[in-house]
């Protein structure tokens, strides 16, 4: 992909995920997050991975965020009132985070090759070739991922439903605007 | 201009790993936190699939197919512990929820 | 030559048998049966003995009857089995052991008749022939230390045996400890004699190879050892400078006086002297110091005898001086006269305790002979066979005591050490003096019995007194066995046991009626003295202990010994026990490494709980400082 594209893709994807990082309100955070994940799907696309790029804007974007947005209008979460955490945890917090950057910059800077340098098989990144690795190598893990999702839908629902005790306590107070 | 490289595509995903763990060490609201967390995944996907290009083969596709759906499972899950702790504790804020302290 | 004789095997088994019985099924089963089956295998083992030692004398001079029982210690070429030997010098302990201790076993059946731990007593007396008889049969002397350390501890339980009075227990602890110290020397003597050997290949504390191998030990090396042994002999054999336990000692039974600190159990020393004797014959240091021990002990314990006033006490000096006259026999290189008057000491030593346990019966417990007096028509036998006792050990001719004790005298005075026999000839003039003033005070004369107790007197029953007439009967002819040369058959004994503990080399030879007529004169003017004395004119003595006061005061209180032992070892030894070992060892060192480790780990606890604050982020953080770590790692192993 020509270097301008992936430039202008990269500055947003870091632009946003700082957004995300600093913003106080959850819900500007999370718009930020869904144009972070949008680049990246973008990038994907750039990178000859199709359905990939596509199952992250269906699936991530589409589903997980506004997964994440039900649940912050739920708990009708509030813009953060006062800065809190002590000055020495921030300090330490951003060494940590850069020591990670600075250790994977140098790890990384060790890749070779060119985008360009390397030529991809005919229907690289389609569906075919995509089902075909899944479903042909990986199909047990596919199977089990499957169960994965089952069991997590019954977790969901068996943690976050409400029993009848605290329904009969929450009712009364319920609906107080804050 | 310049070709782009597999490294570039790499640092990106390294940036924004870091950025990703910033926000988990940062921020307080545990809401936030889980956002970070999505966001150290996807850094992630992006390296998976570059270096899937770049050596040829499907399989780094399949494992960003496989990450995803782990990460919807897992949003899944922990959302809705967040609301369940929400009801019980009225506050997402992670310092005050330290039970489990000495 | 050596004879496999299985039976001897069951000489220890008896007692063994015995003592098992008594201690688990005795109080249960009832005195009846106790009361049988206590004599009764120290009868069968006498017996057995008896068996064996018509088999030995039918054997050639010099014959051995053994068999190994259990196989012991092999550690790498050093053997030590239960093996035992029974030669001359074990044949005649053994029958002594054996014979005397049935004699007293059934005397005790009369004396505990009324004491409630009838079952107890006659275990740790079984006990005790166990041991004693292991001593005396040992082929080794590890074994025989076995046995030396089993005599040891009964010992302390039969003095000790009505422990209830604190006093009591207290002597039987002194005993023990005492013992202890001289133990620790006889160990260290046997560590010396097996390194010796065994810096020549030689691996064995067996007597028959360390008499075949005697000549390989130095002089040096020899001397240092016997005199190491000798302190074990001393402890056990009550010698100076460690006899103290024996007049407290008497606080046990009457019986067990007799029978271990008489009979047997105190003159393992010199049968361990007799046994080693050519390993003695190496080192005449030794020997001299054998001797001078012997004769000064039996002068000075002889001097505490003569004012004492416990009837018992009197008798447990005389024993330590009588023990001294054997010491100072083997000391002289006649170990044949020395275990002469081992048996006739036996005899007459055991007598006279059993009678004065008669006498302290009948009065109901009253051991003052001055609260004695005028029991001769009262206690006939007692008195008939105490007053044989008492010729015996005054050395009268022709009483067993008179050959034993000439024939040390005599062979003293022949091997050059005349100022040893000065201080053993005026022993002897004491011996007799105060022996006879115990007979004058206690059956002679007025009575000066506590009234109520005067009703009570009563001669002892038959199964008390026909022991003591069998006692007697053996104090009389007992010494018949080793006459003069030239007299009738001449010193048998002293032929019986050549093999087994050599001959003496006299290197002189005085007159024998000049020495034996010395000696028994001196005795006949202790008679007389202490006739004199306490019947003639009965204020005498206090007349004397007034002009005398303080050596009289001196010699009542033993020499002050047992305080000078109190002052310089007992006090030092409980201080360095409480201050040094109980506060600092213990308290601080000990406990304090226990309760550090606790501290440690509970401080450890403590600095380790602040990392589980509960917060999340934190965890986090120690998480990305990990990955960072691994990450470094990697890197550092890919770069390089």
């Amino acid at each position: 992909m020509p270097a301008t594209l992936f430039i202008f893709l990269a500055v947003v994807s870091i632009i946003t995920s700082l957004g995300v990082v600093v913003q106080r309100n959850p819900i500007h955070c999370l718009l930020a997050l869904i144009l972070t994940l949008i680049a990246i799907g973008a990038l994907f696309l750039a990178l000859d991975a199709v359905v990939v790029g596509f199952l992250q804007i269906i699936v991530y974007v589409g589903a997980i965020m506004v997964l994440f947005l039900f649940v912050i209008w739920l708990l009708n979460l509030q813009v953060e009132a006062v800065p809190t955490g002590s000055l020495a945890v921030k300090f330490f917090a951003t060494i940590a985070a850069a020591g990670v950057a600075a250790e994977l910059f140098v790890f990384f800077s060790k890749t070779t090759g060119a985008l360009g340098g390397v030529t991809v098989a005919a229907g690289y990144g389609s569906i075919d070739s995509l089902a075909q690795t899944l479903f042909g190598q990986y199909l047990m893990a596919f199977e089990t991922t499957s169960i994965l999702l089952l069991v997590a839908v019954i977790g969901a629902v068996a943690i976050a439903r409400r029993t009848i005790p605290e329904r009969e306590r929450d009712a009364p107070t319920r609906g107080t605007p804050t | 201009m310049m070709t782009v490289s597999y490294s570039w595509v790499m640092a990106l995903s390294a940036a924004i790993f870091a950025i990703g763990v910033a926000g988990v060490l940062l921020r307080r609201n545990i809401l936030i936190m889980f956002m970070s967390i999505e966001l150290m995944l996807n850094a992630v996907n992006l390296a998976f699939v570059a270096m899937a290009r770049r050596m040829g083969s499907m399989d780094g596709q399949v494992i960003v197919f496989f990450v995803m759906t782990v990460a919807a499972a897992e949003a899944a899950v922990g959302l809705a512990i967040i609301i369940s702790i929400f009801r019980n504790r009225e506050t997402v804020n992670a310092d005050e929820l330290n039970l489990m302290r000495w | 030559m050596t004879v496999h004789f299985p039976a001897l095997g069951l000489i220890l088994l008896f007692p063994a048998l015995g003592f098992l019985f008594n201690l688990f099924y005795g109080a249960r089963w009832g005195r009846g049966w106790v009361n049988i089956v206590g004599p009764g295998v120290v009868f069968a083992s006498f017996a057995i003995v008896v068996v064996a030692f018509i088999r030995l004398v039918t054997l050639p001079a010099g014959s051995v009857l053994s068999v190994t029982l259990w196989q012991w210690i092999h550690a790498g070429p050093f053997r030590a089995d239960f093996t035992l030997q029974f030669d001359a010098l074990s044949a005649l302990m053994a029958l002594v052991v054996t014979g005397v201790g049935a004699l007293i076993h059934v005397y005790s059946v009369g004396y505990m008749a009324h004491d409630e731990d009838f079952a107890r007593y006659f275990a740790y007396l079984n006990l005790f022939e166990l041991s004693m008889l292991i001593l005396v049969l040992a082929d080794n002397l590890v074994f025989m230390f076995m046995g030396w350390e089993g005599v040891g501890l009964c010992s302390y339980l039969l003095i000790s045996f009505w422990y209830a009075n604190q006093s009591f227990a207290y002597a039987g602890r002194k005993a023990f400890v005492v013992n202890r110290v001289g133990d620790a020397g006889f160990l260290v003597g046997m560590f010396m004699i097996v390194a010796a050997l065994g810096s020549h290949g030689l691996w064995t504390l067996n007597f028959a190879m360390l008499r075949a191998n005697a000549n390989l030990f130095t002089t040096q090396t020899a001397t240092i050892a016997a005199i190491l042994l000798v302190v074990g002999a001393t402890g056990k054999s009550a010698q100076i400078p460690l006899y103290v336990w024996l007049p407290d000692a008497m606080v046990g039974p009457t019986p067990v006086s007799a029978l271990i600190h008489a009979a047997t159990m105190v003159t393992a020393g010199v049968y361990m002297v007799a046994r080693l004797h050519f390993f003695f014959m190496l080192a005449p240091v030794a020997m001299e110091l054998v001797a001078t021990i012997g004769a000064v002990t039996a002068i000075y314990a002889a001097s505490i005898a003569l004012v004492q006033t416990d009837i018992k006490k009197v008798l447990a000096y005389s024993t330590i001086s009588q023990l001294g006259y054997m010491f100072l026999g083997v000391g002289v290189g006649a170990f044949s006269a020395g275990i002469f008057h081992v048996m006739t000491h036996a005899f007459f030593k055991a007598l006279l305790f059993l009678c004065a346990g008669s006498v302290i019966h009948a009065l109901d417990g009253e051991q003052d002979m001055y609260k004695m007096g005028g029991l001769r028509t009262k206690l006939p036998i007692t008195y008939e066979t105490m007053f044989i006792a008492t010729l015996t050990i005054s050395a009268i001719p022709p009483f067993a005591g008179f050959f034993s004790k000439d024939q040390i005298l005599e062979s003293v005075y022949n091997s050059g050490h005349h100022g040893l026999w000065v201080l053993g000839i005026i022993t002897a003039a004491m011996t007799s003096f105060y022996m006879f003033r115990l007979i004058f005070l206690t059956f002679f004369g007025d009575s000066r019995v506590d009234s109520e107790k005067v009703a009570h007197i009563h001669e002892s029953p038959s199964v008390m007194t026909a022991p003591l007439i069998v006692l007697a009967v053996l104090s009389i002819a007992g010494g018949w066995v080793g006459l003069p040369e030239h007299v009738l058959w001449g010193n048998r004994l002293n032929a019986f046991l050549a093999p087994s503990v050599g001959e003496f080399t006299p290197i002189m030879q005085g007159g024998v009626f000049m020495l034996t007529g010395v000696s028994l004169g001196l005795a006949v003017l202790g008679i007389i003295a202490a006739w004199y004395f306490y019947l003639v004119a009965p204020g005498m003595p206090y007349l004397i202990a007034y002009q005398l006061q303080s050596a009289y005061n001196v010699m009542l209180n033993k020499y002050y010994v047992d305080e000078l032992y109190n002052l310089i070892v007992t006090r030092p030894l409980f201080w360095i026990s409480t201050m040094v070992l109980g506060r600092v060892v213990d308290s601080f060192i000990i406990d304090g490494l226990v309760d550090g480790a606790g501290l440690t780990v509970e401080t450890g606890g403590q600095l380790s709980r602040r990392m589980e604050t509960g917060n999340v982020q934190q965890y986090a953080f120690v998480y990305v400082l990990g990955v960072l770590a691994i990450v470094a790692y990697y890197l550092y192993l890919v770069t390089h």
